[in-house]
């Protein structure tokens, strides 16, 4: 398949290479090895058989209505953007090491850094790497160089994803101390953050919207951990910060999200896109490609990959991290949509969401037996509690109505049996919400 | 400006020029010539305890990076601060404007393997 | 505004934006009892500096700008190390269904079938292509498996209380990713020469092996693109000591459907699937990896696994020595489909024509130009054979890089540059099963002229490239000084007095 040369320019090529047949191209391997038996279909698919195929398997995943988030966010996709990022000239290009045939790609990556440091209010941005969670992995990887301190503070309200995904970043060594804030109602505990934070602390994390929605006076936070000489590493939502105080004006010294909240599509977890954003003072720290607008021999503009000698390919073994090929394409997806968008199309998004969801929340609180978790200031989600643990009622209610009611929190948290996480996005519309509300009704 | 026989060298090609107990530390103008314009430097850090011949700083050009052996044990007690801001010192002025640090040297006695301008000289033909 | 900026295809689209101008919209719910009930110390004070634009505008941007890079779908692109073979178009339009695109990471098992369903038949196919006993694919790329199969031979040594194993012995020819990688764990490296022929010195790793040894990772075929024909040797020699054996599977393109991994004793291995099964590059990614492990290391992979129970796909996150997470959720699904799909499309059979094709397609490439182009090794190669700029050119000072350059000019990318780094001024070329003899040709034409040209007109190859939209670019400035994002004063300063009022508005 794919295989451009007919059986005669084969011949024709391994002629004029001097052997008589393939074989004696890899004459020294070991004969043992070769032919090895395996077992995989005989029959292969043909392009109307596989897209068949494709249909009946997409067929087996259940549409529902959906209302969980929890770090992955139902967006809408704008058709330009789908249709930009087909492009094949951007699709099947590779990593733009050839600047001059590669200045429609460097361009994009620049203006990609260019809008993510304007929506976090930060000084440098990477040209990605891989999601969220591993984002906040290289992030913290870098305070702990940084500040040659091993000592790390996370709080219970970071998402569970991200946490154990920066343990293994650290190659679960045990050098590195991971100590957990309490939170309480939803909220880092201050006095709890106040009580570990010391001198011997690397970095303090802080998310906001945290995992339960809620969102964290940053402030406070970033200026209790910078007291004690920590650094601080923000995680956030950049959807929400159309709408709340971003990174930089709080003073973080490094900023990370999951970018798939830029009308990036939910894929069951990826491809997504590691936002990754640091004060300009650690960037020699910072993993990853990073773009930079320079002039060619004739003064021309131009667009060059840049601080190359911080990456694998150089530096090897001393390299900031290994990090080599990274979400371009989503991070091309994201730049397409915060151009659409624009900083009022941004807003709007922001508010839909925030609306949708207080909507929701105001319809839910109404129903008997549903009552607020948490009572803090939010984005686009929030947690009830139910009567009894929600999990069968989920099931129930994905089976009889195809609403995905949320998700249920006890598996994460063990101490909120009966909590729900539910989250309404810009995808919903009063209507959705009110079938939500109906299925809730009948089943409590 | 050092003259250039009061300088010696090291194999990975340092130079140190020695005042009594205190020295100051750069790379020699081959080695800047070989690494090409210079576009970071990464230098030790103050009061930072130097070992001889172990890494003790960073020169980067566009597509390679450089490590830097300390020419010989002790103290930092002075960094380049100009370096930071213009890294190009070390190819316009490897010995004078372009030195990165200065040591109290902790074991002078290491100063006898280091070769002078002459045998650097040698050395860097022989090893061509 | 600048009449010609709307024009000027380096121009930033902050640079295009006007006041007021609108694409996307979106509308919030009406209802009175709402209010955003948002702290003011918690709200954003001024707006975010993006560009407004319409949508026409925005989409006119892009595709200029589009136009002005180099693709595999517009260039024959033998960029070694990087298999940049064809990406099936049928790959995007299935991995866009919106039974997968839109299915939410938490979704319950049941909601999720197909794509679970995907995953595990997926991991099946690969471990009987590898001769490996178990896989994850949550790996992102290249190196995050690599990252993720150095933590299982870690976790494995530890949990076989041989935790005094902490060197990972790379050859000098190795991607940079491996000692990375390496370090990122707190293992040291041990870098052992190649001999001239590009194979593994065998005395050299006797030397250096012992029992500190974790890991041996090697790149079958290695960065040469020469298969190590003592693999047998190496691998016992490696097993007698105790550690295990990493094959890195970026050249996993020259021996799938001929040779088994697990054969000839790799331990563990990684595939890019962007890479070997034809997924797009994306422009730098997104990726995605897999690590292949065999029985003694299963119980170390990364959860969560894809299981079958009564012929229904599940989820399971339980196994008590796993390393952990290295990923949110699962993985890049999104591209594992388009892998998938490639893997539906193949048999073994052909599988292994694609592998011949591409070792027949790079000893063409080899034969034609090595007169030359000298090649580093004197073998047959793989999948990509690493040659060098005659003594023709280097006398006349035209570089590698020169060369490639000078490519671009002739409407081919480049080849890859400078690595594998043991060979002075390499140029690694791997032209992939997909591409045609004629097309070939056509570059085995262009890199004769290019020797021509530097031999009698050397400047004309040094100062390439001459046809793009730039010359070459000033590297030493941008890494002097970079300049990384735009700012509000470089671009009021730029465009003049339209975009002052823009700043005012935007501060106020």
């Amino acid at each position: 398949m794919f295989i451009s040369n007919t059986k005669k320019q084969q011949d024709e090529m391994l002629k004029e290479i001097g052997v008589s047949s393939f074989e004696e191209l890899i004459k020294k391997i070991p004969a043992k090895y070769l032919n090895s038996d395996f077992n995989i279909s005989e029959k292969p698919l043909t392009e109307v058989e596989a897209h068949r195929k494709f249909s009946e398997l997409s067929a087996k995943n259940q549409k529902v209505l959906n209302f969980v988030g929890a770090g992955a966010y139902e967006r809408y996709t704008p058709s330009a953007v789908k249709h930009i990022a087909e492009r094949g000239e951007f699709l099947t290009a590779y990593t733009p090491y050839q600047a001059e045939a590669s200045q429609g790609l460097l361009q994009t990556i620049y203006e990609y850094q260019s809008q993510i440091c304007a929506l976090f209010d930060m000084e440098v941005s990477n040209a990605s790497v891989y999601d969220g969670a591993s984002a906040l992995g290289e992030a913290v990887r870098a305070c702990a160089r940084i500040t040659s301190k091993k000592k790390i503070l996370y709080p219970k309200s970071l998402n569970p994803q991200y946490l154990t995904t920066l343990k293994t970043y650290f190659g679960n060594s045990s050098e590195y101390t991971f100590e957990a804030i309490e939170h309480s109602g939803g909220k880092i505990d201050i006095a709890s953050l106040k009580n570990k934070l010391d001198e011997n602390t690397a970095c303090v994390i802080a998310q906001s919207p945290n995992f339960f929605g809620t969102l964290e006076d940053m402030r406070e936070i970033s200026d209790l951990a910078h007291e004690k000489g920590a650094l601080f590493t923000a995680v956030t939502d950049p959807m929400s910060l159309a709408l709340v105080n971003p990174p930089g004006s709080y003073n973080a010294d490094f900023a990370v999200a999951e970018g798939q909240s830029l009308g990036l599509p939910l894929n069951y977890g990826g491809p997504y896109l590691g936002i990754f954003t640091c004060k300009k003072a650690h960037i020699r720290q910072m993993p990853g490609r990073l773009v930079s607008m320079t002039t060619d021999t004739e003064g021309k503009r131009g667009f060059v990959l840049t601080l190359q000698a911080r990456e694998q390919h150089i530096r090897r073994d001393k390299a900031a991290s290994n990090i080599c090929s990274n979400e371009a394409l989503c991070a091309l997806m994201a730049t397409i949509y915060m151009t659409l968008l624009g900083p009022e199309g941004m807003k709007e998004a922001a508010e839909a969401n925030a609306f949708n969801t207080r909507y929701a929340l105001k319809e839910l609180l109404a129903i008997d037996g549903i009552t607020l978790k948490f009572d803090n200031p939010f984005f686009n989600e929030f947690v009830v509690d139910f009567p009894n643990h929600p999990c069968e009622l989920r099931k129930k209610i994905i089976k009889e109505d195809g609403i995905d009611i949320g998700l249920p929190l006890k598996k994460l948290y063990p101490d909120m049996e009966n909590s729900l996480l539910v989250c309404a996005t810009e995808t919903k519309t009063k209507e959705d919400i009110d079938k939500l509300t109906a299925a809730l009704r009948r089943n409590l | 400006m050092p003259k250039q026989d009061e300088i010696k060298y090291t194999k990975t090609h340092e130079w140190i020029f020695v005042e009594g107990e205190n020295a100051t530390i750069g790379i020699s103008e081959h080695a800047q010539g070989e690494m090409g314009d210079v576009v970071f430097v990464e230098l030790p850090k103050m009061d930072q305890k130097l070992e001889k011949e172990k890494p003790c700083a960073v020169v980067e050009s566009v597509k390679s990076a450089f490590d830097i052996y300390a020419a010989a044990s002790g103290d930092v007690t002075a960094i380049n601060d100009k370096l930071d801001g213009d890294p190009a010192l070390i190819n316009t002025s490897s010995l004078e404007d372009g030195w990165m640090y200065k040591i109290k040297l902790s074991n002078p006695d290491e100063l006898k393997d280091l070769m002078d301008f002459t045998a650097y000289q040698e050395f860097i033909k022989q090893s061509a | 505004m600048n009449q010609n900026i709307m024009q000027d295809d380096s121009a930033l689209g902050i640079e295009k934006s006007i006041e007021g101008r609108r694409a996307i919209r979106f509308n919030k719910i009406e209802d009175d009892s709402l209010s955003l009930d948002i702290p003011n110390n918690l709200l954003r004070k001024t707006k975010p500096y993006l560009p407004q634009l319409s949508e026409l505008d925005a989409v006119r941007h892009f595709t200029r700008l589009s136009r002005r890079s180099f693709s595999l779908d517009t260039h024959f692109y033998p960029l070694g190390s990087c298999t940049m073979k064809y990406n099936p178009k049928i790959n995007e339009d299935i991995s866009m269904f919106e039974g997968f695109a839109n299915l939410h990471p938490l979704a319950m098992d049941s909601c999720a079938q197909g794509t679970l369903e995907m995953l595990y038949d997926a991991e099946k196919i690969l471990c009987e292509i590898c001769g490996m006993d178990a896989m994850t694919l949550q790996p992102a790329a290249g190196a995050h498996s690599e990252f993720t199969g150095a933590l299982v031979a870690k976790a494995y040594f530890e949990k076989k209380g041989e935790s005094q194993r902490t060197e990972i012995i790379v050859p000098d020819s190795a991607h940079g990713t491996n000692p990375a990688t390496a370090v990122m764990l707190g293992f040291k490296t041990v870098n052992i020469k190649s001999t001239s022929d590009g194979q593994i010195d065998l005395e050299a790793l006797k030397a250096a092996i012992s029992d500190k040894t974790a890991i041996l990772m090697l790149t079958v075929p290695n960065t040469l693109g020469i298969f190590e024909f003592n693999i047998e040797e190496i691998t016992r020699i490696a097993h007698e000591a105790g550690a295990l054996v990493y094959m890195d599977g970026a050249n996993f393109n020259a021996l799938m459907g001929i040779i088994k991994p697990g054969k000839f004793g790799i331990d563990i291995m990684h595939l890019n699937m962007h890479k070997t099964f034809s997924t797009p590059h994306g422009g730098g990614g997104p990726g995605a990896g897999s690590i292949g492990v065999n029985k003694l290391l299963e119980e170390f992979l990364p959860y969560p696994r894809v299981i079958k129970e009564n012929n229904e796909f599940k989820i399971k996150t339980d196994y008590p020595n796993s390393i952990g997470k290295i990923k949110a959720y699962f993985g890049n699904v999104g591209v594992l489909l388009k892998a998938y799909a490639y893997l539906l499309m193949h048999s073994k059979e052909t599988l292994g024509e694609t592998a011949r094709n591409a070792i027949i397609n790079a000893n063409y490439l080899l034969k034609k130009l090595k007169k030359n182009y000298p090649a580093y090794c004197e073998d047959y190669c793989m999948h990509e054979c690493v040659l060098t700029p005659s003594k023709e050119l280097t006398s006349n000072k035209v570089k590698t890089l020169d060369i490639g350059k000078r490519l671009l000019d002739y409407g081919f990318h480049a080849p890859t540059v400078y690595f594998p780094l043991i060979v002075h001024e390499a140029i690694m070329i791997e032209p992939t099963e997909t591409e045609s003899k004629e097309t070939m040709d056509l570059f085995v034409e262009a890199m004769e002229k290019i020797f021509e040209e530097g031999k009698t007109n050397p400047e004309i190859v040094k100062a390439a490239p001459h046809s793009l939209s730039v010359k070459r670019l000033d590297e030493v400035a941008a890494a002097r000084k970079p300049n990384i994002k735009w700012d509000i004063s470089d671009t009021a300063k730029q465009l003049g007095s339209a975009t002052e009022t823009k700043k005012e508005e935007c501060a106020k």
